[in-house]
């Protein structure tokens, strides 16, 4: 397991690189630098501007500075918008929000995916199974950016209960995490009915049973586990799109965290936060990945590290 | 349904020459397809938007950015069946025009994934060795990149140009495809039947493409249906940030982004783009998971 591990972390290092170079080459070739604004810079205070950044070094040069920056101090640069901070300040600042928020939902995902979907394998061709596969297919279909507006329309406008907006206390986390884990456990909902289906015909659950084991025990303790086989699997591309998933609901909701920092940089040109942003999201996304990898293995004793 | 009545059915099963004759296996995917309600209510729903938002643009007494300033905000009414906006632009005829746009990168951009995706597999299923598994880690790895945070870049970068939407969401969705593919043609490759027609002398262009491809077809259409709704939802989510179609035209996901903004006092804005919107993408799904049933000849149950 542990060399699985190492290999794959040693995997990564070129994968980053490529995307770094892939993305500065980018950020740089493009029209459009950070300092065109609207409002008329001198020819003077541009040119200090990118003295002060260090953009008037060549490309080479550049790229091999913000290279050796990263690797030896884990400097992701100043921002370029924000010219008294730096990348590594705004995603300490930012990311924790974020962070949270992710979490709460991945939760809301799991509680409500997980329940509906042993109830529905359970109850299978029952009214709960009907009623459960229906607000599946309503959570797939109906887009976050749908669901968060009329969620607010109806729980914070229409009775009241709930905050709009902000980041401040318990009823302001609620809707955003709500709206943005929904999907998820729509998905997580269908695949767990699916496993569970699977599993529960299989000859160690009537072996269980025959023992004497409670209906409860079964399910739970004994069909879980390879029932959650689908969902594990899952969870790699479900935490990528609670990131990208983040960006919108930190938009609807107004809540200051890293997804909101991150559409704003694109708009503002703001080069290296853009590129310290995807770094931190590259990086989180690889590595959630290779957790939900070893988990697998360790779930399904049929899979082996290779 | 549509499908035969009942009683007539026993008696054309059992009928020796509806036996001689057989059926071909499209065929019998369109009588599974049919009888499937979900997939017909899906399939209808979609030809109806699909000619609505065609040609109902030209039989509608307004333009999509035709404003009104005497006539702002009006709710849902005989002569503006959905209201009007903070233009006064009616907004029935901004939704058929949006369809137009949605519905247009959902075909074009999932064009670009299915050729991308379908050229990629078919040459790593095909070749396989070394190829094959170089080609795959490299779908492996961009599998695991936040490829949306690059489109948003993309957009941002090279201007919020229509014909870049399409080719930046295609190159996203390419992936799984690719994957099928692959594992299709590979199986494929070792079946008897493809040997046997080898071993008839066919050439290799004719097991391919009166084999070979007829038997990935299937799994190919049925990943294509369920390829749109999500681009088709990429591009929404893109407008909604602000970074997709620009005023004055309009996408579903610009109007539920208008909507969205004003739904407290006028939710009728919201509330009719999101509902068609969702329609769609339901109707997609139900369509999807139907020819996958209808086409997937080992989980047929008949």
């Amino acid at each position: 397991m542990f060399r699985f591990i190492a290999r794959r972390l040693l995997q990564t290092i070129p994968v980053l690189l490529v995307l770094i170079t892939a993305s500065f080459l980018m950020l740089r070739l493009v029209p459009g630098g950070p300092f065109d604004s609207e409002k008329a810079t001198t020819p003077e205070i541009k040119h200090n501007l990118e003295a002060y950044y260090g953009f008037d070094q060549p490309l080479h040069k550049q790229f091999f500075n913000y290279l050796g920056n990263i690797v030896l101090h884990g400097d992701l640069g100043r921002s370029t918008k924000y010219s008294n901070r730096t990348v590594n300040e705004i995603i300490a600042d930012k990311f924790p929000v974020s962070l949270e928020l992710g979490a709460w939902s991945l939760l809301i995902a799991l509680t409500i995916g997980l329940s509906a979907g042993i109830l529905a394998a359970v109850y299978k061709n029952t009214w709960a199974d009907y009623v459960t596969s229906g607000i599946v297919m309503t959570g797939i279909c109906v887009p976050t950016f749908v669901l968060g507006p009329l969620l607010v329309l109806a729980f914070a406008i229409h009775f009241g209960w709930l905050s709009a907006s902000g980041w401040y206390v318990w009823q302001d986390r609620v809707l955003p995490a709500l709206t943005l884990g929904i999907v998820y456990a729509a998905y997580i909902a269908r695949l767990t009915r699916g496993g569970m289906l699977e599993v529960l015909g299989q000859d160690y659950i009537r072996t269980a049973r025959a023992k004497g084991a409670s209906e409860t025990r079964v399910v739970l303790r004994h069909a879980l586990r390879g029932g959650l086989l689908p969902v594990v699997a899952f969870l790699g591309p479900a935490i990528a799109g609670i990131i990208t998933g983040s960006f919108v609901i930190e938009t609807i909701f107004q809540i200051p965290g890293l997804g909101r920092e991150f559409v704003n940089s694109a708009f503002n040109r703001d080069r290296t936060l853009i590129l310290g942003t995807v770094m931190l999201y590259a990086v989180l996304i690889i590595a959630l990945n290779l957790v939900v990898d070893v988990v697998q293995v360790w779930l399904n004793p049929k899979l082996k590290f290779d | 349904m549509l499908s035969l009545s009942p009683k007539k059915l026993p008696s054309a099963d059992l009928a020796p020459a509806q036996l001689e004759q057989g059926v071909s296996p499209w065929r019998d995917a369109w009588h599974r397809l049919k009888r499937n309600k979900l997939a017909v209510f899906g399939g209808v729903t979609l030809i109806v938007l699909v000619l609505a938002c065609g040609v109902g643009p030209f039989f509608s007494p307004y333009g999509y950015e035709q404003t009104n300033l005497d006539n702002t905000f009006a709710k849902p009414n005989l002569s503006h069946w959905m209201g009007t906006d903070q233009l006064g632009r009616d907004l029935f005829t901004r939704l058929l025009y949006g369809g137009r746009i949605s519905i247009t990168v959902g075909l074009v951009a999932t064009f670009v994934a299915l050729t991308i995706g379908v050229s990629y597999g078919a040459v790593a299923g095909f070749f396989g060795g070394k190829l094959d598994a170089f080609m795959m880690r490299v779908v492996d790895i961009l599998y695991a990149l936040p490829f949306t945070i690059f489109v948003i870049m993309l957009m941002v970068f090279f201007g919020r140009n229509i014909y870049l939407l399409f080719v930046a969401i295609g190159a996203v969705e390419w992936l799984t495809m690719a994957r099928i593919v692959r594992g299709q043609i590979m199986s494929l490759k070792k079946m008897e039947y493809v040997e046997a027609a080898r071993s008839l002398g066919f050439g290799t262009q004719r097991i391919i493409f009166r084999h070979m491809i007829p038997n990935i077809l299937g799994p190919v259409i049925v990943y294509t249906t369920l390829t749109i709704p999500g681009v088709m939802m990429l591009e929404a989510f893109l407008s909604f940030l602000g970074l997709g179609v620009q005023a004055p035209m309009s996408s579903w996901g610009v109007l539920i982004k208008d909507g969205a903004e004003k739904m407290e006092e006028y939710p009728w804005l919201l509330i009719f783009p999101g509902t068609v919107f969702s329609l769609t993408l339901f109707s997609l799904n139900f369509l999807g998971d139907g020819l996958r049933d209808a086409l997937d000849v080992r989980s047929a149950k008949d």
